[in-house]
Protein backbone atom coordinates (compact mmCIF):
# COMPACT_ATOMS: atom_id res chain seq x y z
CA UNK A 1 0.00 0.00 0.00
CA UNK A 2 2.70 2.46 1.52
CA UNK A 3 4.74 1.64 -1.67
CA UNK A 4 1.98 1.94 -4.35
CA UNK A 5 1.54 5.15 -2.60
CA UNK A 6 4.97 6.10 -3.36
CA UNK A 7 4.73 5.35 -6.53
CA UNK A 8 1.90 7.61 -7.41
CA UNK A 9 3.19 10.42 -5.78
CA UNK A 10 6.62 9.92 -7.07
CA UNK A 11 4.76 10.13 -10.48
CA UNK A 12 2.65 13.14 -10.12
CA UNK A 13 6.40 14.66 -8.77
CA UNK A 14 7.92 13.54 -12.59
CA UNK A 15 4.84 14.50 -14.26
CA UNK A 16 5.13 17.92 -12.39
CA UNK A 17 8.26 17.99 -13.53
CA UNK A 18 7.76 19.83 -16.69
CA UNK A 19 7.06 18.29 -20.13
CA UNK A 20 11.13 16.69 -19.79
CA UNK A 21 10.09 13.43 -21.60
CA UNK A 22 10.40 9.92 -20.26
CA UNK A 23 11.27 6.38 -21.14
CA UNK A 24 9.69 3.13 -20.60
CA UNK A 25 11.35 0.01 -21.62
CA UNK A 26 10.10 -3.10 -22.80
CA UNK A 27 11.33 -6.15 -22.31
CA UNK A 28 11.47 -9.99 -23.38
CA UNK A 29 13.31 -13.38 -22.21
CA UNK A 30 13.80 -15.93 -24.17
CA UNK A 31 13.05 -18.44 -21.84
CA UNK A 32 12.25 -17.79 -18.16
CA UNK A 33 13.26 -21.36 -17.18
CA UNK A 34 16.48 -23.19 -17.67
CA UNK A 35 16.29 -26.51 -17.04
CA UNK A 36 19.77 -28.56 -15.84
CA UNK A 37 19.41 -32.22 -17.11
CA UNK A 38 21.71 -34.78 -17.68
CA UNK A 39 23.32 -33.32 -20.73
CA UNK A 40 23.65 -30.00 -19.81
CA UNK A 41 26.89 -27.77 -20.92
CA UNK A 42 25.27 -24.16 -20.17
CA UNK A 43 23.21 -22.09 -22.36
CA UNK A 44 22.80 -18.98 -23.94
CA UNK A 45 19.63 -16.95 -23.03
CA UNK A 46 18.44 -13.76 -24.87
CA UNK A 47 16.78 -10.99 -23.78
CA UNK A 48 14.81 -8.76 -26.25
CA UNK A 49 13.81 -5.44 -25.82
CA UNK A 50 12.27 -1.90 -26.97
CA UNK A 51 12.63 1.87 -25.47
CA UNK A 52 9.22 3.55 -26.14
CA UNK A 53 8.43 6.97 -25.54
CA UNK A 54 6.36 7.72 -22.18
CA UNK A 55 3.96 9.54 -22.87
CA UNK A 56 3.86 8.24 -26.01
CA UNK A 57 3.70 11.93 -27.79
CA UNK A 58 6.85 12.76 -26.04
CA UNK A 59 10.43 12.57 -28.35
CA UNK A 60 13.15 10.30 -27.72
CA UNK A 61 16.34 11.49 -27.17
CA UNK A 62 19.02 8.73 -28.81
CA UNK A 63 21.82 7.67 -27.95
CA UNK A 64 21.37 5.35 -25.11
CA UNK A 65 22.81 3.23 -23.24
CA UNK A 66 21.73 0.10 -21.42
CA UNK A 67 23.39 -1.98 -18.66
CA UNK A 68 21.50 -5.67 -18.22
CA UNK A 69 22.38 -6.72 -14.40
CA UNK A 70 21.70 -10.36 -13.55
CA UNK A 71 22.04 -11.77 -10.11
CA UNK A 72 21.32 -15.22 -9.61
CA UNK A 73 20.68 -16.69 -5.51
CA UNK A 74 22.05 -15.47 -2.84
CA UNK A 75 24.96 -17.22 -0.91
CA UNK A 76 27.65 -17.32 1.85
CA UNK A 77 30.64 -18.05 0.09
CA UNK A 78 33.85 -18.21 2.36
CA UNK A 79 37.23 -16.99 0.56
CA UNK A 80 40.69 -18.49 2.01
CA UNK A 81 44.19 -17.53 1.38
CA UNK A 82 47.38 -19.83 1.43
CA UNK A 83 50.56 -18.83 3.45
CA UNK A 84 53.48 -20.94 3.89
CA UNK A 85 54.04 -22.31 7.41
CA UNK A 86 56.98 -24.25 8.01
CA UNK A 87 57.54 -25.17 4.63
CA UNK A 88 54.26 -26.07 3.33
CA UNK A 89 51.38 -24.11 1.97
CA UNK A 90 48.57 -23.48 4.34
CA UNK A 91 44.61 -22.22 4.37
CA UNK A 92 45.52 -19.10 6.93
CA UNK A 93 43.31 -16.55 6.41
CA UNK A 94 39.49 -16.36 5.09
CA UNK A 95 36.99 -14.11 4.61
CA UNK A 96 32.91 -14.78 4.71
CA UNK A 97 31.41 -13.19 1.63
CA UNK A 98 28.08 -12.82 3.17
CA UNK A 99 24.75 -13.22 1.10
CA UNK A 100 26.65 -12.51 -1.90
CA UNK A 101 25.06 -13.77 -5.42
CA UNK A 102 26.20 -16.86 -7.09
CA UNK A 103 25.60 -15.71 -10.39
CA UNK A 104 26.25 -12.48 -11.47
CA UNK A 105 26.45 -10.61 -15.04
CA UNK A 106 26.76 -7.06 -15.54
CA UNK A 107 25.90 -6.79 -19.44
CA UNK A 108 26.76 -3.44 -21.35
CA UNK A 109 26.27 -2.49 -24.75
CA UNK A 110 30.05 -0.25 -23.80
CA UNK A 111 32.15 -0.46 -20.63
CA UNK A 112 30.08 0.84 -18.17
CA UNK A 113 32.60 3.09 -16.74
CA UNK A 114 32.03 5.14 -20.10
CA UNK A 115 28.17 5.21 -19.71
CA UNK A 116 27.92 7.07 -16.25
CA UNK A 117 29.95 9.04 -13.52
CA UNK A 118 31.70 6.99 -11.41
CA UNK A 119 29.57 8.14 -8.65
CA UNK A 120 26.11 7.37 -10.57
CA UNK A 121 27.70 3.84 -11.31
CA UNK A 122 28.33 3.43 -7.83
CA UNK A 123 25.30 4.93 -6.25
CA UNK A 124 22.88 2.31 -8.68
CA UNK A 125 25.35 -0.46 -7.91
CA UNK A 126 26.23 -0.74 -11.62
CA UNK A 127 29.48 -2.84 -12.78
CA UNK A 128 31.32 -5.62 -10.37
CA UNK A 129 33.88 -3.24 -8.99
CA UNK A 130 30.53 -0.92 -7.66
CA UNK A 131 28.02 -4.27 -6.75
CA UNK A 132 27.91 -4.32 -2.88
CA UNK A 133 29.80 -7.62 -1.85
CA UNK A 134 29.55 -7.92 2.08
CA UNK A 135 32.47 -9.26 3.84
CA UNK A 136 32.25 -10.74 7.85
CA UNK A 137 34.85 -8.87 9.44
CA UNK A 138 34.95 -9.27 12.97
CA UNK A 139 31.50 -8.83 14.20
CA UNK A 140 30.48 -6.29 11.16
CA UNK A 141 28.93 -7.38 7.79
CA UNK A 142 30.46 -4.38 5.34
CA UNK A 143 31.53 -3.98 1.65
CA UNK A 144 34.96 -3.07 1.74
CA UNK A 145 37.23 -0.71 -1.10
CA UNK A 146 37.10 -2.72 -4.33
CA UNK A 147 41.31 -2.74 -4.20
CA UNK A 148 40.92 -4.69 -0.64
CA UNK A 149 42.83 -8.31 -1.86
CA UNK A 150 40.36 -10.60 -0.72
CA UNK A 151 37.46 -8.46 -2.38
CA UNK A 152 39.52 -8.91 -5.72
CA UNK A 153 40.64 -12.58 -5.05
CA UNK A 154 36.71 -13.13 -4.99
CA UNK A 155 35.82 -11.57 -8.17
CA UNK A 156 38.22 -13.23 -10.25
CA UNK A 157 37.73 -16.62 -8.97
CA UNK A 158 34.29 -16.58 -9.66
CA UNK A 159 35.14 -14.87 -13.13
CA UNK A 160 37.43 -18.19 -13.64
CA UNK A 161 34.79 -20.14 -13.03
CA UNK A 162 32.31 -18.44 -15.51
CA UNK A 163 30.09 -16.79 -12.25
CA UNK A 164 30.75 -13.36 -12.34
CA UNK A 165 31.18 -11.15 -15.65
CA UNK A 166 31.42 -7.88 -17.16
CA UNK A 167 31.12 -7.53 -21.02
CA UNK A 168 31.08 -4.22 -22.41
CA UNK A 169 29.38 -5.84 -26.24
CA UNK A 170 26.87 -8.57 -24.56
CA UNK A 171 24.64 -6.00 -25.64
CA UNK A 172 23.87 -4.93 -29.36
CA UNK A 173 21.44 -1.92 -29.77
CA UNK A 174 19.62 -3.40 -33.71
CA UNK A 175 17.91 -0.08 -33.66
CA UNK A 176 18.75 3.36 -31.97
CA UNK A 177 15.77 1.42 -29.99
CA UNK A 178 15.44 -1.82 -30.17
CA UNK A 179 18.35 -3.91 -28.64
CA UNK A 180 19.28 -7.57 -27.73
CA UNK A 181 21.77 -8.69 -24.90
CA UNK A 182 23.07 -12.09 -24.40
CA UNK A 183 22.94 -13.92 -21.27
CA UNK A 184 25.48 -16.71 -21.08
CA UNK A 185 24.51 -19.57 -18.36
CA UNK A 186 27.61 -21.62 -17.69
CA UNK A 187 27.85 -24.84 -17.35
CA UNK A 188 27.90 -24.53 -13.56
CA UNK A 189 25.22 -22.41 -12.89
CA UNK A 190 23.71 -22.62 -9.32
CA UNK A 191 20.25 -23.68 -9.23
CA UNK A 192 17.50 -21.43 -8.08
CA UNK A 193 15.24 -17.64 -9.02
CA UNK A 194 17.62 -15.06 -10.86
CA UNK A 195 16.60 -11.59 -11.24
CA UNK A 196 17.48 -9.44 -14.00
CA UNK A 197 17.67 -5.49 -13.69
CA UNK A 198 17.80 -3.48 -16.68
CA UNK A 199 19.03 -0.14 -16.73
CA UNK A 200 18.72 2.53 -19.68
CA UNK A 201 21.03 5.47 -19.83
CA UNK A 202 20.33 8.80 -21.65
CA UNK A 203 22.98 11.38 -21.30
CA UNK A 204 24.84 9.53 -18.35
CA UNK A 205 21.70 9.00 -16.21
CA UNK A 206 19.23 6.83 -15.39
CA UNK A 207 16.26 7.11 -17.47
CA UNK A 208 14.42 4.29 -16.94
CA UNK A 209 14.66 0.99 -15.06
CA UNK A 210 12.60 -2.38 -15.23
CA UNK A 211 13.04 -6.52 -14.00
CA UNK A 212 12.45 -9.69 -14.63
CA UNK A 213 13.07 -12.93 -13.70
CA UNK A 214 14.10 -16.59 -14.41
CA UNK A 215 14.63 -19.33 -12.96
CA UNK A 216 17.43 -22.32 -13.27
CA UNK A 217 16.20 -25.57 -11.97
CA UNK A 218 17.87 -29.00 -12.05
CA UNK A 219 15.52 -31.55 -13.36
CA UNK A 220 14.54 -35.21 -13.56
CA UNK A 221 17.05 -37.26 -12.36
CA UNK A 222 19.61 -34.74 -11.22
CA UNK A 223 16.63 -33.02 -9.21
CA UNK A 224 15.85 -36.72 -7.81
CA UNK A 225 19.12 -37.82 -6.98
CA UNK A 226 20.52 -34.05 -5.61
CA UNK A 227 16.74 -34.25 -3.56
CA UNK A 228 17.58 -37.27 -1.87
CA UNK A 229 21.64 -37.09 -0.96
CA UNK A 230 20.34 -33.98 0.97
CA UNK A 231 17.15 -35.38 2.51
CA UNK A 232 17.86 -38.76 3.02
CA UNK A 233 21.03 -39.21 3.52
CA UNK A 234 21.21 -41.94 5.19
CA UNK A 235 19.43 -44.40 2.32
CA UNK A 236 21.09 -42.64 0.13
CA UNK A 237 24.08 -44.08 1.37
CA UNK A 238 23.08 -47.76 1.85
CA UNK A 239 21.81 -47.18 -1.92
CA UNK A 240 24.64 -46.11 -3.12
CA UNK A 241 26.65 -49.03 -0.83
CA UNK A 242 24.18 -51.71 -2.59
CA UNK A 243 24.79 -50.43 -5.69
CA UNK A 244 28.71 -51.10 -5.19
CA UNK A 245 27.64 -54.76 -3.80
CA UNK A 246 25.33 -55.32 -6.56
CA UNK A 247 27.61 -54.36 -9.48
CA UNK A 248 31.09 -56.13 -7.97
CA UNK A 249 28.59 -59.11 -7.54
CA UNK A 250 27.72 -59.33 -11.12
CA UNK A 251 31.35 -58.79 -12.32
CA UNK A 252 32.44 -61.44 -10.47
CA UNK A 253 29.41 -63.60 -11.65
CA UNK A 254 30.14 -62.13 -15.56
CA UNK A 255 34.19 -62.56 -15.15
CA UNK A 256 33.73 -66.24 -13.60
CA UNK A 257 36.56 -68.58 -15.45
CA UNK A 258 34.85 -71.89 -13.99
CA UNK B 1 29.54 -37.43 -23.98
CA UNK B 2 28.96 -35.33 -21.12
CA UNK B 3 26.86 -36.04 -18.07
CA UNK B 4 26.11 -33.91 -15.28
CA UNK B 5 27.22 -34.56 -11.97
CA UNK B 6 24.43 -34.07 -9.11
CA UNK B 7 26.03 -33.85 -6.79
CA UNK B 8 29.68 -32.79 -7.63
CA UNK B 9 27.51 -30.11 -9.82
CA UNK B 10 29.83 -30.32 -12.66
CA UNK B 11 29.45 -31.67 -16.00
CA UNK B 12 32.13 -34.24 -17.03
CA UNK B 13 32.56 -36.86 -19.89
CA UNK B 14 31.42 -40.15 -19.67
CA UNK B 15 34.20 -42.05 -21.21
CA UNK B 16 36.88 -39.73 -19.54
CA UNK B 17 35.63 -41.26 -16.17
CA UNK B 18 34.74 -44.65 -17.54
CA UNK B 19 38.58 -45.07 -18.97
CA UNK B 20 39.72 -43.23 -15.16
CA UNK B 21 37.69 -46.84 -13.68
CA UNK B 22 39.04 -49.09 -16.18
CA UNK B 23 42.81 -47.64 -15.54
CA UNK B 24 42.64 -47.53 -11.80
CA UNK B 25 40.72 -50.79 -11.97
CA UNK B 26 43.54 -52.58 -14.35
CA UNK B 27 46.33 -51.54 -11.57
CA UNK B 28 44.00 -52.21 -8.65
CA UNK B 29 43.27 -55.77 -9.93
CA UNK B 30 47.17 -56.24 -10.66
CA UNK B 31 48.36 -55.38 -7.67
CA UNK B 32 45.16 -56.55 -5.07
CA UNK B 33 44.82 -53.34 -4.18
CA UNK B 34 41.93 -50.83 -4.04
CA UNK B 35 43.37 -48.23 -6.30
CA UNK B 36 42.33 -45.25 -3.76
CA UNK B 37 45.09 -43.77 -3.62
CA UNK B 38 45.16 -43.25 -7.43
CA UNK B 39 41.75 -42.24 -7.81
CA UNK B 40 40.65 -39.65 -5.12
CA UNK B 41 43.77 -37.44 -6.61
CA UNK B 42 42.78 -38.60 -10.51
CA UNK B 43 39.18 -37.50 -9.65
CA UNK B 44 40.68 -33.83 -7.71
CA UNK B 45 42.42 -33.26 -11.11
CA UNK B 46 39.22 -33.28 -13.36
CA UNK B 47 38.03 -30.24 -10.86
CA UNK B 48 35.76 -32.62 -8.55
CA UNK B 49 35.93 -30.68 -4.89
CA UNK B 50 38.57 -32.72 -3.07
CA UNK B 51 35.73 -33.53 -0.52
CA UNK B 52 33.20 -35.14 -2.85
CA UNK B 53 36.10 -37.22 -4.51
CA UNK B 54 36.95 -38.66 -0.83
CA UNK B 55 33.22 -39.49 -0.47
CA UNK B 56 32.26 -41.05 -3.69
CA UNK B 57 35.69 -43.21 -3.84
CA UNK B 58 34.95 -45.19 -1.04
CA UNK B 59 31.69 -46.83 -2.95
CA UNK B 60 33.84 -47.36 -5.92
CA UNK B 61 36.35 -49.39 -3.95
CA UNK B 62 33.78 -51.48 -2.28
CA UNK B 63 32.71 -52.50 -5.13
CA UNK B 64 35.81 -53.19 -6.18
CA UNK B 65 36.80 -55.11 -3.45
CA UNK B 66 33.47 -56.98 -2.85
CA UNK B 67 34.27 -58.72 -6.25
CA UNK B 68 37.77 -59.48 -4.87
CA UNK B 69 36.65 -60.93 -1.93
CA UNK B 70 33.99 -63.46 -3.67
CA UNK B 71 36.76 -64.60 -5.96
CA UNK B 72 38.88 -65.63 -2.39
CA UNK B 73 36.12 -66.60 -1.06
CA UNK B 74 35.88 -69.67 -4.14
CA UNK B 75 39.29 -70.19 -3.61
CA UNK B 76 38.82 -70.53 0.04
CA UNK B 77 41.67 -68.10 0.84
CA UNK B 78 40.01 -65.81 3.49
CA UNK B 79 40.12 -65.58 6.82
CA UNK B 80 36.49 -64.86 8.08
CA UNK B 81 37.46 -64.96 11.97
CA UNK B 82 40.53 -62.53 11.32
CA UNK B 83 38.67 -60.44 9.47
CA UNK B 84 35.56 -59.87 11.82
CA UNK B 85 37.86 -59.05 14.53
CA UNK B 86 39.99 -56.53 12.24
CA UNK B 87 36.23 -55.18 11.47
CA UNK B 88 34.79 -54.91 15.03
CA UNK B 89 37.57 -52.04 15.36
CA UNK B 90 37.88 -50.80 11.32
CA UNK B 91 34.35 -49.49 12.11
CA UNK B 92 35.30 -47.44 15.07
CA UNK B 93 38.11 -46.10 13.08
CA UNK B 94 35.56 -45.37 10.17
CA UNK B 95 33.00 -43.28 12.10
CA UNK B 96 36.35 -41.16 13.80
CA UNK B 97 37.84 -40.78 10.91
CA UNK B 98 34.43 -39.56 9.39
CA UNK B 99 33.88 -36.94 12.11
CA UNK B 100 37.06 -35.76 12.14
CA UNK B 101 36.85 -35.43 8.70
CA UNK B 102 33.71 -32.99 9.04
CA UNK B 103 35.05 -30.94 11.58
CA UNK B 104 38.29 -30.41 9.63
CA UNK B 105 35.69 -29.35 6.69
CA UNK B 106 34.37 -26.50 8.74
CA UNK B 107 38.06 -25.56 9.69
CA UNK B 108 39.22 -25.10 6.13
CA UNK B 109 42.19 -27.61 6.51
CA UNK B 110 40.24 -30.61 5.22
CA UNK B 111 42.83 -30.18 2.06
CA UNK B 112 45.49 -29.82 3.57
CA UNK B 113 45.17 -33.32 5.64
CA UNK B 114 44.58 -35.08 2.95
CA UNK B 115 47.98 -33.98 1.32
CA UNK B 116 49.59 -34.50 4.70
CA UNK B 117 48.64 -37.56 4.98
CA UNK B 118 48.95 -38.26 1.38
CA UNK B 119 52.24 -37.38 1.38
CA UNK B 120 53.52 -39.14 4.82
CA UNK B 121 51.69 -42.20 4.27
CA UNK B 122 52.64 -42.81 0.34
CA UNK B 123 56.34 -41.73 0.03
CA UNK B 124 57.30 -43.79 3.44
CA UNK B 125 55.34 -47.00 2.36
CA UNK B 126 56.49 -46.69 -1.09
CA UNK B 127 60.25 -46.08 -0.73
CA UNK B 128 59.78 -49.61 2.08
CA UNK B 129 58.56 -51.38 -0.73
CA UNK B 130 61.00 -50.15 -3.07
CA UNK B 131 63.68 -51.11 -0.26
CA UNK B 132 62.40 -54.92 -0.05
CA UNK B 133 61.36 -55.56 -3.45
CA UNK B 134 64.79 -54.87 -4.65
CA UNK B 135 66.49 -56.55 -1.75
CA UNK B 136 64.87 -59.47 -3.10
CA UNK B 137 64.93 -58.51 -6.91
CA UNK B 138 68.65 -59.00 -5.82
CA UNK B 139 68.82 -61.49 -3.44
CA UNK B 140 67.21 -63.91 -6.28
CA UNK B 141 69.86 -62.68 -8.89
CA UNK B 142 72.38 -64.04 -5.94
CA UNK B 143 70.87 -67.41 -6.71
CA UNK B 144 69.21 -67.30 -2.95
CA UNK B 145 65.82 -68.26 -2.28
CA UNK B 146 63.73 -65.45 -2.26
CA UNK B 147 61.67 -66.31 0.63
CA UNK B 148 60.62 -63.62 3.56
CA UNK B 149 62.49 -63.84 7.11
CA UNK B 150 60.16 -66.79 8.30
CA UNK B 151 57.61 -66.00 10.58
CA UNK B 152 58.64 -67.48 14.12
CA UNK B 153 60.56 -65.49 15.95
CA UNK B 154 58.39 -64.14 18.90
CA UNK B 155 58.41 -60.08 18.63
CA UNK B 156 57.18 -58.12 21.78
CA UNK B 157 53.50 -58.33 20.08
CA UNK B 158 53.27 -61.99 21.45
CA UNK B 159 53.71 -60.98 25.00
CA UNK B 160 50.02 -58.92 24.75
CA UNK B 161 47.15 -60.40 26.74
CA UNK B 162 43.62 -61.55 24.90
CA UNK B 163 45.46 -64.40 22.72
CA UNK B 164 42.85 -65.93 20.14
CA UNK B 165 43.25 -68.56 17.89
CA UNK B 166 42.49 -67.91 13.88
CA UNK B 167 42.47 -71.23 12.16
CA UNK B 168 42.71 -70.48 9.17
CA UNK B 169 45.22 -68.02 8.90
CA UNK B 170 47.16 -70.93 11.43
CA UNK B 171 48.54 -67.59 14.10
CA UNK B 172 47.78 -67.60 17.62
CA UNK B 173 47.91 -63.66 18.15
CA UNK B 174 47.00 -61.08 20.65
CA UNK B 175 43.46 -59.12 19.84
CA UNK B 176 45.29 -55.74 20.88
CA UNK B 177 47.42 -55.86 17.28
CA UNK B 178 44.72 -57.01 15.63
CA UNK B 179 41.80 -54.28 16.62
CA UNK B 180 45.19 -51.04 16.51
CA UNK B 181 45.41 -52.50 13.21
CA UNK B 182 41.54 -52.45 12.10
CA UNK B 183 41.31 -49.07 14.04
CA UNK B 184 43.89 -47.64 12.09
CA UNK B 185 43.37 -48.74 8.53
CA UNK B 186 39.41 -47.42 9.46
CA UNK B 187 40.57 -44.09 10.15
CA UNK B 188 42.67 -43.51 7.30
CA UNK B 189 40.35 -45.03 4.73
CA UNK B 190 37.68 -42.32 5.56
CA UNK B 191 39.88 -39.19 5.98
CA UNK B 192 41.99 -40.17 2.46
CA UNK B 193 39.21 -41.88 0.57
CA UNK B 194 41.37 -45.09 0.34
CA UNK B 195 40.44 -48.76 0.81
CA UNK B 196 44.18 -49.40 2.65
CA UNK B 197 44.97 -52.68 1.18
CA UNK B 198 48.63 -50.85 -0.27
CA UNK B 199 48.93 -50.71 3.97
CA UNK B 200 46.63 -53.52 5.23
CA UNK B 201 48.93 -56.31 3.81
CA UNK B 202 52.54 -55.40 4.81
CA UNK B 203 51.02 -55.06 8.34
CA UNK B 204 49.52 -58.46 8.56
CA UNK B 205 52.32 -59.73 7.14
CA UNK B 206 54.81 -58.41 9.16
CA UNK B 207 53.20 -58.06 12.40
CA UNK B 208 50.97 -60.28 12.64
CA UNK B 209 52.64 -63.29 10.75
CA UNK B 210 49.44 -63.80 8.63
CA UNK B 211 50.69 -66.25 5.48
CA UNK B 212 50.04 -65.09 2.19
CA UNK B 213 47.48 -67.62 1.06
CA UNK B 214 44.71 -65.76 3.21
CA UNK B 215 45.96 -61.95 3.58
CA UNK B 216 45.11 -60.61 0.37
CA UNK B 217 41.53 -61.98 0.82
CA UNK B 218 40.97 -60.75 4.42
CA UNK B 219 41.89 -57.75 3.52
CA UNK B 220 39.69 -57.34 0.82
CA UNK B 221 36.99 -58.38 3.25
CA UNK B 222 38.37 -55.59 5.56
CA UNK B 223 38.10 -52.67 2.76
CA UNK B 224 34.65 -53.64 1.74
CA UNK B 225 32.96 -53.27 5.08
CA UNK B 226 35.01 -49.81 5.55
CA UNK B 227 34.63 -48.52 2.76
CA UNK B 228 30.51 -49.54 2.09
CA UNK B 229 30.41 -47.98 6.27
CA UNK B 230 32.39 -44.98 4.91
CA UNK B 231 29.61 -44.38 1.89
CA UNK B 232 27.34 -44.30 4.26
CA UNK B 233 28.68 -42.26 7.00
CA UNK B 234 29.55 -39.84 4.36
CA UNK B 235 26.41 -39.93 2.31
CA UNK B 236 24.67 -38.74 5.82
CA UNK B 237 26.89 -36.64 7.62
CA UNK B 238 28.29 -34.48 4.89
CA UNK B 239 25.92 -35.29 1.97
CA UNK B 240 28.69 -35.88 -0.71
CA UNK B 241 28.57 -38.88 -2.44
CA UNK B 242 27.69 -38.20 -6.22
CA UNK B 243 25.80 -41.69 -6.73
CA UNK B 244 26.14 -40.95 -11.00
CA UNK B 245 29.78 -40.74 -10.28
CA UNK B 246 30.59 -43.71 -8.26
CA UNK B 247 28.42 -45.98 -10.40
CA UNK B 248 30.65 -44.84 -13.67
CA UNK B 249 33.78 -45.84 -11.85
CA UNK B 250 32.19 -49.02 -10.56
CA UNK B 251 31.45 -49.87 -13.72
CA UNK B 252 34.47 -49.03 -15.20
CA UNK B 253 36.58 -50.23 -12.27
CA UNK B 254 35.25 -54.04 -12.05
CA UNK B 255 35.80 -54.26 -15.31
CA UNK B 256 39.44 -53.55 -15.19
CA UNK B 257 40.19 -55.26 -12.06
CA UNK B 258 39.47 -58.71 -14.05
CA UNK B 259 41.70 -57.48 -16.43
CA UNK B 260 44.58 -56.76 -14.22
CA UNK B 261 44.21 -59.55 -12.02
CA UNK B 262 45.60 -61.42 -15.41
CA UNK B 263 48.34 -59.86 -16.05
CA UNK B 264 49.14 -59.61 -12.26
CA UNK B 265 49.48 -64.10 -11.85
CA UNK B 266 51.75 -63.90 -14.83
CA UNK B 267 54.19 -61.70 -13.04
CA UNK B 268 56.98 -62.48 -10.52
CA UNK B 269 56.21 -61.34 -7.25
CA UNK B 270 59.02 -58.85 -6.42
CA UNK B 271 58.79 -57.31 -9.30
CA UNK B 272 55.17 -56.73 -8.90
CA UNK B 273 55.89 -55.13 -5.54
CA UNK B 274 59.13 -53.25 -7.41
CA UNK B 275 56.45 -51.18 -9.35
CA UNK B 276 54.06 -50.90 -6.68
CA UNK B 277 56.28 -49.70 -4.81
CA UNK B 278 57.51 -46.87 -7.43
CA UNK B 279 53.86 -46.25 -8.20
CA UNK B 280 52.92 -45.11 -4.77
CA UNK B 281 56.05 -43.26 -4.01
CA UNK B 282 55.08 -41.50 -7.05
CA UNK B 283 52.53 -40.37 -6.04
CA UNK B 284 53.17 -39.14 -2.35
CA UNK B 285 55.98 -36.88 -4.32
CA UNK B 286 53.09 -35.92 -6.20
CA UNK B 287 51.55 -34.40 -3.11
CA UNK B 288 54.57 -33.33 -1.78
CA UNK B 289 55.17 -31.50 -4.54
CA UNK B 290 51.80 -29.76 -4.55
CA UNK B 291 52.18 -28.83 -0.90
CA UNK B 292 55.77 -27.10 -1.21
CA UNK B 293 55.98 -25.16 -4.20
CA UNK B 294 54.28 -22.24 -4.64
CA UNK B 295 50.50 -22.96 -5.58
CA UNK B 296 49.42 -20.29 -8.89
CA UNK B 297 46.87 -19.11 -6.76
CA UNK B 298 47.34 -18.79 -3.12
CA UNK B 299 43.36 -17.85 -2.86
CA UNK B 300 40.82 -20.53 -2.93
CA UNK B 301 36.70 -20.20 -2.33
CA UNK B 302 34.53 -22.60 -0.19
CA UNK B 303 30.58 -22.38 -0.44
CA UNK B 304 28.84 -22.37 3.20
CA UNK B 305 26.40 -24.07 3.88
CA UNK B 306 22.66 -22.19 3.44
CA UNK B 307 22.08 -19.35 2.06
Amino acid sequence: MMRRLAITIASIVMACAGPAAAERLVVSLSNHRVAVTSNFVGEELVLFGTIEPDPATSPLRPPYDLVVTVTGPNQTIRTRRKERVLGIWVNVDSREFVAVPSYLAVLSNRPVSNIASQDTLRRLQVGLDNFLLPQRIGVDVADTVRDEPFRRAFVRLQTQQGLYRESGTAVTFLTPTVFRAAIPMPAAVPTGTYTIDVKLFGGGVLAARTSSALEVIKTGFEQYVADAARDYGLLYGMATAMMALVIGWFASVIFARD
Amino acid sequence: MQIYLPIADLPVNVFLVLGMGLAVGYISGMFGIGGGFLMTPLLIFIGISPAVAVATVSSHIAASSFTGAISYWRKRALDIALAMMLLSAGIVGTATGVWLFTELRALDQLDLLIGLSYVTLLTIVGAMMIYESVRAIIRTRHGMPATLRRPGSHTWLHGLPFKLRFKRSKIYVSAIPVWAIGFIIGFIGAIMGIGGGFLLVPMLIYFLRVPTATVIGTSMVLTLVTMASATVMHAATNHLVDAVLALILMVGGVIGAQFGARTGQKMRGERLRLLLGLLVFAVGCRFAYELVVRPDDLYSLRYVMGG
